[in-house]
């Protein structure tokens, strides 16, 4: 995998008209691999912090017996946060940093997209 | 379990770090092996001796760093199968401050580990005292041990 794969998986969600940012974490360490996010917002509290979340979703979903989540989307007041699990533990998360009024279909669509040609 | 610390200042920045982070142990020291504080350790034998390992451990990475003509090490981070290992240092105007913790993989991340370690030593400049404590002669040795032991485990 070349950081020009990243990159180009990382274009695919920012030109979606809205997205803020994208990134690319390790599941397992909650660490950036590769990002492309506009100033003001904290890669690595986002990484490390979304990385935890999706232990605890994972450990949620298994509990509830209801699978892997595939997608999620959590709105806030001034944006949102939507995110890709990777395939199995620990895999690379994909994360997107949207406004609140971005096409959530769009960015759900493109992150897929960018997990599949990152996985 | 709860932190505790032979140095008041360290108390909080520390609680708060073991509450975000989700840490399972951790000590902070001087660069000489002087425990300031510890959460999650139940026997003094077992403080004196990651202090010590801890402490040895950054002394070499630092020589290692000055021997390559390189500023020292950031941190230090040593992944098992279950647990992790970050060991880092930060400046504060008491001295330089040792962080040892130990996190459980399935709880905690390095990244998570990374994030809340920057702000504990944020937290920690700005409490340190401005003037460094008095050294510890030989002869006063075994007894300043021993009181820190003491409170380290609530006796």
């Amino acid at each position: 995998m070349t950081a020009d794969v990243f990159r180009q998986a990382l274009d695919l969600i920012t030109r979606v008209r809205g997205v803020r940012g994208a990134m690319l974490v390790s599941g397992d360490d909650g660490l950036v691999v590769a990002e492309q996010l506009m100033e003001g917002i904290k890669g690595t509290a986002v990484a490390a912090l979304t990385a935890s979340l999706a232990g605890r979703l994972r450990r949620a979903m298994d509990a509830a017996g209801v699978g892997s989540s595939v997608f999620w989307h959590l709105q806030a007041e001034q944006g949102a946060l939507l995110v890709v699990p990777g395939i199995g533990e620990g895999g690379l998360l994909v994360v997107a940093v949207a406004e609140p009024d971005v096409n959530i279909g769009l960015v759900r669509l493109e992150l897929l997209r960018a997990a599949e040609a990152v996985g | 379990m709860t932190a505790r610390a032979v140095e008041g200042w360290t108390l909080q920045p520390l609680t708060d770090f073991v509450r975000e982070a989700s840490v399972r142990l951790v000590l902070l020291m001087t660069p000489a092996g002087q425990v300031l504080a510890q959460f999650g350790f139940s026997r003094a034998l077992d403080v004196m001796s990651a202090a010590a390992l801890g402490a040895a451990i950054m002394a070499s990475t630092g020589e290692l760093a000055r021997q390559l003509r390189q500023a020292p090490f950031a941190a230090l981070n040593h992944q098992g199968q279950r647990h992790g290992i970050f060991l880092s240092s930060l400046a504060t105007e008491r001295g330089a401050v040792v962080v040892l913790a130990v996190y459980d993989l399935d709880v905690s991340s390095l990244g998570l580990v990374q994030l809340f370690f920057e702000q504990m030593a944020e937290e920690l400049r700005a409490a340190s005292p401005k003037q460094v404590s008095k050294q510890v002669l030989a002869e006063d040795f075994e007894r300043e041990l021993s009181e820190s032991l003491n409170t380290l485990f609530g006796r």
